[in-house]
C-alpha cells in the first residue's frame, strides 16, 4: 500500500519543530509500524536526508521504549499493543497517518519523535522499591504465604512497561496510572507494607514535582495502555495516599 | 600449561564456593566508600550487580544505551527462572540442577562455575520475593513451578509470561533505592566505546552521551561488563534492536580473550519470518512446549495442500500428523533441549515438510492441551455431560491464564487465532553462550575488568537450558561478583581516585573520536543497515543451525570482504553532536563485522558437534550431534589485529563430579 | 495531614468531597421542588422552613455557598494546572477513541452550570435575600397576606419561555456534568472496583433522573399556568 505520513520533525530540544509530509510506497500489510518507519528512513538516508529519530528497542512490546502518537492515539489505533506491535494491516492504502511524539511538559522532546521520560525514573527513585539488601540469607521464599488473588493482582499492576502512553493520552498529561500501578504492586503484597506510608507519599510528591497534570478520571489512560493496567490502580493509590496521610 | 588460569579453588565441589568465600580478602566499609566501580549494561546481571555493589558501599556508575535501566533486554525473557528449591518434591537438588546444566550444555562448561550457579539459585528466588517480585502462586499461597526443556523436574519459577520483566524490575527497584541514596549514578542513553587501561589494569571507560554526542571519560577501580550477548551479529534475532557486542568487543581488543564465539543458541519456538523487510524475530516462550505439541504433516500431499490453502491444519487427523519430537525423543518428547528441538525442526523443513509459503515453519498445537484441561476443569467443577464446546471453553480459559499474553502477541503479529488453529513456529537466533572469557572470579584476562551475565561465556557450555539465563544473570550480579570483586579491590584501598587527565585516557578518547569522525565524514553510498543485513545473511547461511568447513571458509572470506567495503563505503548521515542513531549503529556494526569473522573461524576450528554448534561432518547415524573428546576445551581467542590473526588459547575442561556421557534425550 | 490538600491526590479528594456535598444538596433541592408539582401547600411549608430555620440559613447556607465556590475555584485551578502540563498540544488528537465527551469537557459543562447559577441567583436567591433581610419580611407570606408566597413566585418565574429554555439547557449540561462527575468522584475517593459497577449504575440513574426531574418541573409550571 501507499501512504502519506505527516511526521513531527524537531532537531533538538530547543528547536520549534514542525510537521513534515512524506510518502512511502509498497508497504506490506504484514509489516509492523516500525518496519514501515525503517523503510522510510532507509529512503531518507539514501536521499541524503536525516532519518527520523524514534525510540524503539525490543520490538516485541515489552521494553516500553517505543512511543509515538499515531493518528491521535498513543501507540496508534490498535488496542493492547505498543507501536512496535502495531501492524500495517490496521491501515488502508492511501491513508494519511499523523505521527507525533508523546507530548507532556514532563516529557520534553529530545529529537523528532524521541522524548525524555526520565521523570518516570525519578518517581521510582522516590520510593519504587522495597528496602532489602542482597544478603543471600533472606527468609525462604515460601515462608510468607501470599494468596493467589493478591499475587495475581500485584502481577497485573506490575506488568506496566513504563512507556508513558498513559501520560500521552491523558488530556491533563497525568501520570497517575503509572504511579498507581507501582504503588499498587507493593500495596498488594505483604513485603510492601512496612514502607507503605512513606512510599506513596514520596512517589506522589515526586510525581507532582515533575509537572504532570492531575487525574480527572477520563479513563483514556486505561484504554490506551498497551498492557491494560486498570484504573482500579489509581483508586487504590488514592486510598493508600489518604490512609498514609491519616497515619501521618 | 595454558596462559589461562581459571582460578578454580581447590577442594570438593560441594564446598568450593563456601570455602572460597570464607578465605577471600574483603574491603572494610570505610574503604569501600573510596572505591569506584563502573557497570556497563543494566540488565539482570548489570542491574543486580550495580545494586548489590552499591549496597556494600562502593560508588557505582551504571551505563546503558536505553533511556532507562528498566528497558534492558532481559525484560523480554518470558518463561521463567530455574532454582533448585525442590518445592514440588519431585527429586530436585543442587546436584541435579548442576547435572542438568552441564549435560544440557553438552559438557562444554566449567564444572565449578555451574555448581556454584546451582548452589546460589535458591537464594535468587528468596531475594526476588523479598523485593516484591510477584511470582505466580498456587491457591495455597505457595510459589508455583513449571517445566522447561531438557529436565525431568519442575523447577522453573515464573511470573506469567513476563518473568524477565518482573525480575528486571526487581533489580531496577534495587538500583533505584541506591540511586536515591546517591550510591549509584546512572548514565542512561550512554554507550561505552572503549575501556581504558592504566598499568595493565582496567581503570575506566570512554562513553558517548547518545543525546548530545559528547564524549566522556569515566574512571573507576574496576570495570564490569554486563552488556549481554552478540546475537544481533545475525541481523535478525530475538534480541532488541539496540543489543550489541561493542562493550565486549572493545575489551576483547584491549586484551580480554573471547571464548567460544561459535556457541549460539537458535531457539526453536519463534514466529517464522514473513518477508525481507523484517527487522527482528519474536520469540514464543519455551514454556509453551509444556502444553503445545509440535508437528508437521506426515504426507507431502497434505503439506502442499496446506501451503496452497486448500487444507487447514485442523483438517488433518491424528494419524496424518508427524509429532516428530515425540517420535524421535520419547523420553523428553516436546521438552527436549533447544538445540535438539531446533535441529529437528530444520531437519523436517529441509526434508520439505515446512508448513508455510517459505517452507520454514512447523506447527505448535494446543488442541490436545485445551481438551485435556477442559476435561480436568469439568471434573473440578462437577460438570457432567459437558458439551465439546463447553469443554473447549473451560480448557481454553486455563490455557489463556497460563499463556494469554503470548497468544495475544502471536495473534497481533500473525493475525491468526492460536486458540483455534495451531501456531506456526521456526527457530531463530536467541542467545549466545559464547562470550568474554572469565575465570572463577568472573574476571577477564584484563585485571580489574569483569564480565557477567550473557556477556561472559562461563556457565552454559555449548547450549543453554531454558530459564537458565535469568538464573545466571542474577547469580552473577547478586551473589557472585560482589564477593569476588572484593578480593581484587582489596588491593586498591590506597589507590585513591583515578585521574582522567592522563595519557591513557587521552589516547583512548582520541581513538574513539577518530572513529566517530571517520563515520560522519566518510559519505559513502550504503547505509549501515545495508551492511548489517548482508552480514546477517552470511552468518545465517553459513554459521546457522548447521555448519560445514566449506561454508565457514566461505563465510570468513565474505565477511572479511564485506568489512573492507564497509570501511570504504558506509554512509552515516547527520553530525557527531546530536542524537544520531545511525552513528551509534555504525560503530556497533563495525564491531559485529569483526566478531562475525572470529565466530566463523571458531566454528571452523571446532571440528566436532556440541550443543548449538552442529558441524555436518560430525553427526551420528541418526543425525545427532557427535561430540569429540579431543575438543573438551574452551576456545579462548586473543586479539591480534585482524580476526584471522587471532590466537587460540585452550582451557581444558575437567569433569570430576559428573560422568561425560553421550547426551541423549531419547 | 499537612500538605495533603496541596498534593494532586489531595485536591482530587477535595473536588470529590465538595462534589458529594453538592450532589446531596441537589437531591434535597429536587425533593423540595418536586413537591411543587404534587402539592403546592407542602412545597410552601418546606420552602418556608428552609428559608427561615436558623440552622439552614446561618449554617448550611454558608457551607453550601462555600462548597459551590470551592468546587468552581478548585475546578478552574486544576484546569489551568492540567493545561500547563502539556505546553505543546497535538496536531491530531482522537480523544473520542478513549474517553467520553463528558469526561473531557467538564470545564465547559461546569461553566454552563456556573452561568446558570448566576441566572438562578438573580431569579430566586437575590429577591429572596432582598425580601428577608433588606425589607425585613420574614413571614414568607404574599403581599396580600393570603398564604405563603413561595409557590406563586415559582409559578410566576416559569411563565417566560426564554427562561424555561435556559433552564432546560442548563439542566442538560448539569446532566452531562454529573454523568462523568458522579462516578469520577467515587473513583477519586478510592472506591474499589467491586462496588464500582453498582455505583456506575446508580451514578447513571442519578445523573439522568435528577436533571430530567428539574426539567419536568420547569416545563410543568410553564405549561400549567
Amino acid at each position: 500500500m501507499n501512504l502519506t505520513l505527516k511526521i513531527w520533525r524537531q532537531t533538538d530540544a530547543n528547536d520549534k519543530g514542525k510537521m513534515v509530509d512524506y510518502k512511502v510506497t509498497e508497504i506490506s500489510e504484514h509489516m509492523s509500524f516500525l518496519e514501515m518507519m525503517d523503510v522510510l528512513n532507509e529512503q531518507l538516508i539514501n536521499k541524503g536526508v536525516e532519518p527520523i529519530a524514534f525510540d524503539h528497542d525490543c520490538r516485541e512490546g515489552i521494553c516500553g521504549m517505543c512511543s509515538m502518537y499515531i493518528n491521535g492515539e498513543a501507540h496508534g489505533p490498535d488496542r493492547g499493543v505498543t507501536t512496535c506491535q502495531l501492524h500495517m494491516r490496521m491501515f488502508k492504502d492511501g491513508d494519511t497517518i499523523t505521527i507525533e511524539p508523546f507530548r507532556a511538559k514532563a516529557f520534553p522532546v529530545i529529537k523528532d519523535l524521541v522524548v525524555d521520560r526520565s521523570a518516570f525514573d525519578r518517581i521510582q527513585h522516590a520510593g519504587g522499591y522495597i528496602s532489602v539488601n542482597t544478603s543471600g540469607n533472606t527468609q525462604d521464599a515460601n515462608a510468607t504465604l501470599i494468596s493467589k488473588h493478591a499475587a495475581d493482582e500485584a502481577m497485573d499492576a506490575a506488568t506496566c512497561i513504563g512507556c508513558g502512553a498513559c501520560v500521552a493520552s491523558c488530556k491533563n498529561a497525568s501520570a497517575m496510572l503509572f504511579v498507581g500501578a507501582k504503588v499498587s504492586q507493593y500495596a498488594l503484597l505483604p513485603q510492601g507494607q512496612v514502607e507503605a506510608v512513606d512510599r506513596v507519599k514520596n512517589m506522589v510528591a515526586q510525581m507532582d514535582l515533575e509537572g504532570f497534570g492531575n487525574c480527572t478520571n477520563t479513563g483514556a489512560c486505561e484504554v490506551e495502555c498497551p498492557k491494560g493496567i486498570s484504573l482500579e490502580n489509581i483508586a487504590r493509590m488514592n486510598r493508600e495516599f489518604l490512609s498514609a496521610n491519616v497515619k501521618g | 600449561m595454558s596462559v589461562l588460569d581459571s582460578k578454580v579453588p581447590k577442594g570438593p565441589l560441594k564446598t568450593k564456593w563456601t570455602d572460597y568465600k570464607n578465605h577471600i580478602d574483603l574491603v572494610n566499609p570505610a574503604n569501600k566508600r573510596n572505591i569506584d566501580v563502573i557497570v556497563v549494561g543494566t540488565g539482570l546481571a548489570g542491574g543486580s550487580a550495580a545494586a548489590t555493589l552499591a549496597e556494600l558501599g562502593y560508588n557505582v556508575k551504571t551505563f546503558c544505551y536505553q533511556d532507562s535501566p528498566r528497558r534492558a533486554h532481559s525484560i523480554a525473557a518470558q518463561g521463567g527462572i530455574n532454582a533448585a528449591k525442590n518445592y514440588q518434591g519431585d527429586g530436585d537438588s543442587t546436584y541435579r540442577l548442576f547435572y542438568d546444566t552441564v549435560k544440557g550444555g553438552d559438557y562444554r562448561s566449567r564444572e565449578a562455575n555451574v555448581y556454584r550457579l546451582a548452589e546460589v539459585s535458591a537464594n535468587i528466588i528468596d531475594q526476588c520475593v523479598a523485593q516484591g517480585v510477584p511470582f505466580a502462586r498456587d491457591y495455597g499461597g505457595l510459589l508455583d513451578n513449571r517445566s522447561f526443556g531438557g529436565v525431568l523436574v519442575s523447577r522453573t519459577f515464573y511470573a506469567k509470561g513476563q518473568t524477565g520483566q518482573q525480575l528486571l524490575l526487581g533489580a531496577y527497584s534495587a538500583m533505584n533505592r541506591q540511586i536515591a541514596r546517591g550510591k549509584i549514578t546512572p548514565f542512561n542513553r550512554h554507550e561505552m566505546l572503549d575501556v581504558v587501561k592504566v598499568d595493565g589494569k582496567a581503570r575506566g571507560i570512554i562513553a558517548r552521551d547518545l543525546v548530545t554526542g559528547e564524549i566522556e571519560r569515566h574512571s573507576a577501580h574496576a570495570v564490569v561488563i554486563a552488556s549481554g550477548g552478540y546475537g544481533n551479529v545475525y541481523f535478525l534475532s530475538t534480541n532488541a534492536m539496540g543489543s550489541n557486542a561493542t562493550a565486549a568487543w572493545k575489551i576483547h581488543k584491549k586484551g580480554a580473550f573471547f571464548a567460544n564465539p561459535c556457541y549460539t543458541q537458535i531457539h526453536p519456538t519463534c514466529i517464522p519470518r514473513s518477508g525481507d523487510y523484517q527487522s527482528k524475530l519474536t520469540l514464543m516462550s519455551e514454556s509453551l512446549r509444556n502444553d503445545g505439541r509440535i508437528w508437521v504433516p506426515k504426507n507431502m500431499d497434505d503439506v502442499m495442500a496446506i501451503r496452497e490453502g486448500k487444507k487447514k491444519p485442523t483438517d488433518l487427523s491424528e494419524d496424518e500428523r508427524d509429532y516428530y519430537l515425540e517420535r524421535r525423543y520419547p523420553a523428553f518428547g516436546n521438552l527436549v533441549p533447544r538445540d535438539v528441538a531446533s535441529r529437528a525442526a530444520k531437519e523436517r523443513c529441509d526434508a520439505g515438510y515446512g508448513v508455510n509459503a517459505t517452507g520454514e515453519a512447523v506447527y505448535l498445537d494446543f488442541a490436545a492441551a485445551i481438551k485435556r484441561y477442559g476435561i480436568e476443569q469439568a471434573k473440578i467443577h462437577n460438570i457432567t455431560n459437558a458439551s465439546a464446546d463447553k469443554l473447549y471453553e473451560l480448557g481454553a480459559a486455563i490455557v489463556k491464564a497460563k499463556y494469554g499474553n503470548l497468544f495475544q502477541m502471536y495473534e497481533k503479529i500473525v493475525d491468526q487465532d492460536p486458540y483455534k488453529t495451531p501456531m506456526m513456529i521456526y527457530p531463530a537466533v536467541h542467545y549466545t553462550m559464547g562470550g568474554v572469557w572469565v575465570d572463577y572470579n568472573l574476571m577477564t584476562t584484563i585485571p580489574g575488568c569483569y564480565a557477567i551475565g550473557e556477556a561472559n561465556f562461563s556457565d552454559h557450555g555449548a547450549n543453554r537450558l531454558g530459564a537458565s539465563a535469568l538464573m545466571q544473570g542474577l547469580a552473577d550480579g547478586y551473589f557472585v561478583l560482589p564477593y569476588t570483586i572484593g578480593d581484587y579491590l582489596s588491593h586498591d584501598i590506597r589507590t585513591g581516585k583515578i585521574p582522567t587527565d592522563t595519557p591513557e585516557f587521552d589516547a583512548a578518547e582520541k581513538e574513539v573520536t577518530d572513529r566517530i569522525n571517520f563515520f560522519i565524514n566518510n559519505k559513502g553510498e550504503h547505509s549501515v543497515d545495508y551492511y548489517h543485513k548482508k552480514l546477517g545473511k552470511i552468518m545465517w547461511d553459513e554459521c546457522g543451525m548447521s555448519r560445514n568447513a566449506e561454508g565457514l571458509k566461505k563465510a570468513i572470506e565474505e565477511i572479511s570482504a564485506l568489512r573492507k567495503d564497509f570501511w570504504k563505503n558506509v554512509n552515516v548521515p547527520g553530525t557527531t553532536t546530536e542524537y544520531n542513531e545511525q552513528l551509534a549503529k555504525a560503530g556497533r556494526v563495525a564491531d559485529f563485522l569483526e566478531l562475525g569473522e572470529l565466530f566463523a573461524k571458531d566454528a571452523l576450528v571446532r571440528e566436532e558437534s556440541a550443543g548449538g554448534h552442529f558441524r555436518e561432518e560430525h553427526q551420528t547415524e541418526d543425525g545427532e550431534a557427535k561430540r569429540l573428546k579431543e575438543f573438551q576445551f574452551v576456545s579462548a581467542w586473543e586479539y591480534k589485529g585482524e580476526p584471522k590473526d587471532a590466537v587460540l588459547h585452550k582451557e581444558e575442561l575437567v569433569y570430576e563430579n559428573i560422568e561425560v556421557k553421550e547426551r541423549s534425550y531419547k | 495531614m499537612s500538605g495533603f490538600f496541596k498534593s494532586s491526590i489531595g485536591r482530587k479528594y477535595a473536588m470529590a468531597l465538595s462534589a458529594f456535598f453538592l450532589m446531596f444538596f441537589l437531591l434535597q433541592h429536587f425533593a423540595i421542588n418536586i413537591l411543587s408539582v404534587i402539592s403546592p401547600d407542602a412545597f410552601n411549608e418546606a420552602s418556608h422552613f428552609m428559608g427561615t430555620f436558623w440552622a439552614v440559613q446561618y449554617v448550611l447556607q454558608p457551607v453550601l455557598i462555600f462548597g459551590v465556590i470551592y468546587h468552581f475555584v478548585m475546578g478552574f485551578i486544576l484546569e489551568a494546572k492540567n493545561r500547563s502540563a502539556r505546553v505543546k498540544t497535538y496536531a491530531k488528537n482522537n480523544g473520542a477513541a478513549n474517553s467520553s465527551w463528558m469526561s473531557r469537557n467538564m470545564i465547559y459543562s461546569g461553566l454552563a452550570i456556573l452561568a446558570f447559577l448566576v441566572l438562578h441567583f438573580i431569579d430566586f436567591w437575590i429577591p429572596e435575600i432582598n425580601t428577608k433581610f433588606i425589607d425585613g419580611d420574614m413571614t414568607g407570606l404574599l403581599p396580600n397576606g393570603e398564604g405563603f408566597r413561595y409557590y406563586e413566585e415559582l409559578a410566576h418565574k416559569f411563565e417566560n419561555p426564554l427562561r424555561v429554555g435556559a433552564y432546560v439547557i442548563a439542566f442538560i449540561f448539569l446532566s452531562l456534568h454529573l454523568m462523568h462527575g458522579f462516578s469520577s468522584a467515587f473513583q477519586s475517593a478510592g472506591a474499589s472496583s467491586m462496588r464500582k459497577e453498582k455505583l456506575q449504575l446508580f451514578a447513571k440513574v442519578y445523573s439522568i433522573a435528577i436533571p430530567l426531574g428539574f426539567i419536568f418541573i420547569a416545563l410543568f409550571h410553564h405549561f400549567n399556568h
